[in-house]
């Protein structure tokens, strides 16, 4: 396949990024998109230039590492899939494609492709866990939890912090990874004695980094796992609860 | 006192209360456009049915009490609506400092798209609307008739213009009100899935269609000359 890539290239935080057009000769269908990076990379590093820096760590889909916007869309051209999982067979030969980092000022620029998610992870701080010493791991069976609970409970624990939801949201919101991480623990009975201040301080947190949801429904539709806006619904009804 | 001002501080807080003053503008518009059909039935019943909502409630009420109550009740539903729309819109428009230089629009409904500017269009049609048919101020309309609304109504909107800014207003409360009514389950926390054809979306499309039909056959009736 023959494949010209407009990439953002951006030395550091305080840098001036730029697009940097690549055409590729000999990209192969069977590839996945990072395994296009990598051979880029290498021919840029064969030329003496600095190869595109992206981040990545199973390929599995699974981690939630990678991630880019492809073309003006999160993870790019197909649906439940993690940047990781596309393969080039999605893409035409001869096209051109666009690959830009998240955008969001909670998530700053490191380098070209590589962004800076720590405030995912300080919302998981603020109460994404239960209070309690954890101990040897108990007998599977002593609490019985209904099947479809813990199925829900399952949908929403897929979540595996890419970005995806905040960099599609017109208004950079970060509310179906938060609602995600606050549903998991509220739909099982070990998360319900911290159920109510778990959504406030976690809600709070998200709230001093990013937008706030209109509804879009964009992030459902770029997110990995598929995870619902249902659970967003669930989170404002525990955090309204909890208010009144 | 600090817990009602830590929920208004939050965007899920705020986006509680537009929902809630959504849930009254909207009842607010769905009766309105219900007690208009009395269009229909001649100038009597029209202008005995404005006459009415300033009597009902009397004696216990004074003249217009009721009226009076309503009007306060509407007055501050659509100062908290606008005051968080704004707040939300402009905290929002700084999540993203740098624009992308490309980006689809996946699932967002063009409704989705345009509740804020689409709400500045309601507003000032709503101060429009007053000064045209409640205020009756000569420079909106030129042969107003306090208390005789049939007439007010109809040589209004034989005026082309006229019946031109309700039929966009109209058109624009009912994208409005179709992604409003479907947001304001999502804000209060019911739902039952996010299957597009759920009981959510079907209630915001036809309660958006009933009134938005009610309301664009009024400047229609007139306009085509079937209510003269
Ligand atoms: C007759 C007048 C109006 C009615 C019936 C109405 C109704 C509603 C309803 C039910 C909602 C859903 C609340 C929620 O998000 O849960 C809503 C949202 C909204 N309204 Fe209104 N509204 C009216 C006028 C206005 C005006 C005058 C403005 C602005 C100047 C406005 C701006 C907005 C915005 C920005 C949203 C949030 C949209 C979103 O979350 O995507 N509305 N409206
Ligand atoms: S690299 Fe782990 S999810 Fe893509």
């Amino acid at each position: 396949m023959r494949l010209t890539l407009h990439v953002w290239r951006q030395k550091n935080h305080d840098a001036q990024g730029r697009f940097v057009t690549y055409s590729m000769a000999d990209a192969s269908p069977a590839m996945s998109f990072l395994e296009l990076l990598d051979v880029l990379n290498e021919q840029l590093t064969e030329r003496g230039e600095e190869p595109i820096a992206f981040e990545h760590d199973c390929r599995e889909g699974i981690c939630g590492s990678c991630g880019v916007m492809i073309n003006g869309r999160a993870h790019g051209p197909e649906k439940g899939t993690a940047t990781c999982q596309l393969h080039m067979r999605k893409f035409k030969d001869g096209e051109v494609i666009r690959v830009e980092p998240w955008r969001s000022k909670a998530f700053p620029v490191i380098k070209d492709l590589v962004v800076d998610r720590a405030p995912f992870d300080k919302i998981v701080q603020a109460g994404g866990f239960i209070s309690v010493n954890a101990g040897g791991a108990p007998e599977a069976n002593l609490i019985p939890i209904p099947k479809p609970t813990a199925e829900k409970a399952m949908d929403a624990a897929e979540c595996i912090g890419c970005g995806a939801c905040v960099a599609q949201c017109p208004n950079g919101a970060a509310q179906l990874f938060t609602a995600a991480k606050v549903s998991h623990l509220a739909l099982l009975p070990q998360g319900q004695p911290e159920r109510t201040r778990r959504v406030q301080k976690m809600v709070d947190e998200m709230e001093s980094y990013f937008g706030s949801c209109t509804n879009f429904q964009e992030c459902e539709a770029v997110c990995p796992k598929g995870i619902s806006i249902e659970f967003i619904a669930r989170m404002n009804r525990d955090y309204l609860r909890g208010s009144i | 006192m600090s817990g009602l001002s830590n929920f208004y501080r939050s965007a899920v807080g705020k986006k509680a209360l537009m929902a809630v003053s959504g849930i009254v503008l909207f009842g607010f518009v769905l009766v309105h456009m219900l007690g208009n059909l009395k269009l229909y039935q001649g100038p009597e019943k029209l202008n005995a049915y404005a006459e009415w909502l300033r009597e009902v409630g009397s004696p216990v009420l004074p003249h217009s009490g009721l009226l009076w109550i309503a009007r306060f009740v509407l007055l501050a539903a659509v100062g908290i609506h606008i005051l968080a729309a704004t707040q939300l819109t402009l905290r929002n428009w700084q999540a993203r400092p740098q624009k992308y230089k490309q980006r689809e629009v996946l699932e967002a409904t063009y409704a989705s798209r345009t509740m804020r500017w689409g709400g500045v269009i309601i507003g000032l049609y709503v101060i429009y609307h007053l000064a045209h048919l409640t205020w009756g101020r000569p420079w909106v309309h030129s042969d107003f008739i306090p208390g005789d609304v049939y007439h007010n109504v109809v040589s209004g909107f034989q005026i082309w213009w006229v019946s031109g800014i309700y039929i966009v207003a109209q058109v624009a409360l009912g994208f409005h009100l179709y992604h409003g009514l479907w947001s304001m389950f999502q804000s209060l926390g019911w739902w039952n899935s996010s299957n597009p054809q759920d009981w959510r979306r079907r209630f915001a499309q036809v309660f958006a269609w009933i009134i938005t039909l009610g309301n664009l056959s009024f400047p229609l009736a007139v306009l085509t000359g079937l209510v003269k």
